[in-house]
């Protein structure tokens, strides 16, 4: 176990920050993955039993949360991707500092889209 | 295997003698390699069945609005959607237990609490898959009385 008595590896910058919000966005993914699973499974229920439940979620503090898991799937993805070329590519672990502003590029370029469709939708019914 | 002498040169990068963390319990077959190997590929199999699932459901039609008993009695009655939302279920949870295992491993100091942390964590998983499974190959679009979908009708 590393404690401060050890010393650190912790090296800051890209590397470990990118680390970091992966472990974060993982955990928060599967904590909504078990709460989306029951909520689910109430299909099996009673339809009522489902919709109260969705309409309960139709509002705009869900809709920012919904904004937000998004936000933490597409960040887990793109970095899991640079993980993958980190540990398979030959020149990975160069690039690893390069690639983590490639994902942030790539967030941008999928969040805002959906971000301004999803909010749009959310905030006007 | 042959026994390594101290004075034999390693290659880690801190010497194993010289580093002052404690290196436990190195011995669990390759558990470890397929766990690691299991996350990459499971990972770029959810990017697709994630991605997929979130275009589906937020961006197409009315987006998040449209989510009702109705919209799941649709695309539950397709057995495409049945088995990529099953497949999605199994990937993500077993990538999510892997992946909160890892970091269970990583921060806990006591072996009492690792150890209740992961049995809570099995469970969990077990419970996930176990309901997620039968929800989705039990479930009856048709209960709902006023359904229009096409399956209803007869």
């Amino acid at each position: 176990m590393a404690q401060a008595a050890n010393g650190t590896l912790y090296r800051g910058r890209e590397g470990m920050w990118s680390w970091v919000a992966h472990r974060i966005s993982g955990v928060l993914l599967f904590l909504f993955l078990f709460a989306h699973v029951l909520d689910t499974a109430l299909v099996r229920v009673s339809p009522q039993a489902y919709n109260e439940v969705m309409d309960a979620y139709k509002n705009p503090v869900v809709g920012l949360g919904e904004a937000g898991l998004v936000a933490a799937v597409i960040f887990h993805a793109l970095n899991g991707l640079r993980i993958i070329a980190v540990d398979f590519w030959a020149k990975g672990p160069r690039y690893q500092r390069q690639m983590f502003w490639a994902v942030a590029v790539g967030f941008v370029v999928l969040f805002v889209p959906f971000a301004i469709r999803h909010l749009s939708i959310v905030f006007s019914h | 295997m042959t026994a390594t002498s101290s004075e034999t040169p390693r290659v880690d990068a801190v010497p194993v003698k010289h580093s002052r963390y404690r290196r436990v319990g190195a011995s669990r077959g390759n558990f470890e390699l397929w766990s690691w190997v299991f996350m990459r590929g499971s990972g770029i199999l959810l990017l697709v069945l994630v991605f997929g699932h979130l275009f589906v459901n937020l961006m197409l039609g009315e987006g998040i609005h449209a989510v009702d008993f109705a919209f799941v009695g649709q695309k539950w009655s397709s057995p495409f959607w049945q088995v990529w939302d099953l497949l999605m279920l199994w990937l993500a949870e077993l990538h999510g237990v892997n992946g909160v295992r890892t970091v269970i491993n990583d921060y806990t100091e006591k072996n009492s609490t690792r150890w209740v942390l992961k049995a809570l964590l099995f469970t969990s998983a077990l419970l996930v898959m176990v309901l997620g499974t039968l929800v989705i190959f039990t479930f009856d679009p048709c209960i709902d009385p006023s359904s229009t979908l096409s399956v209803c009708s007869r």
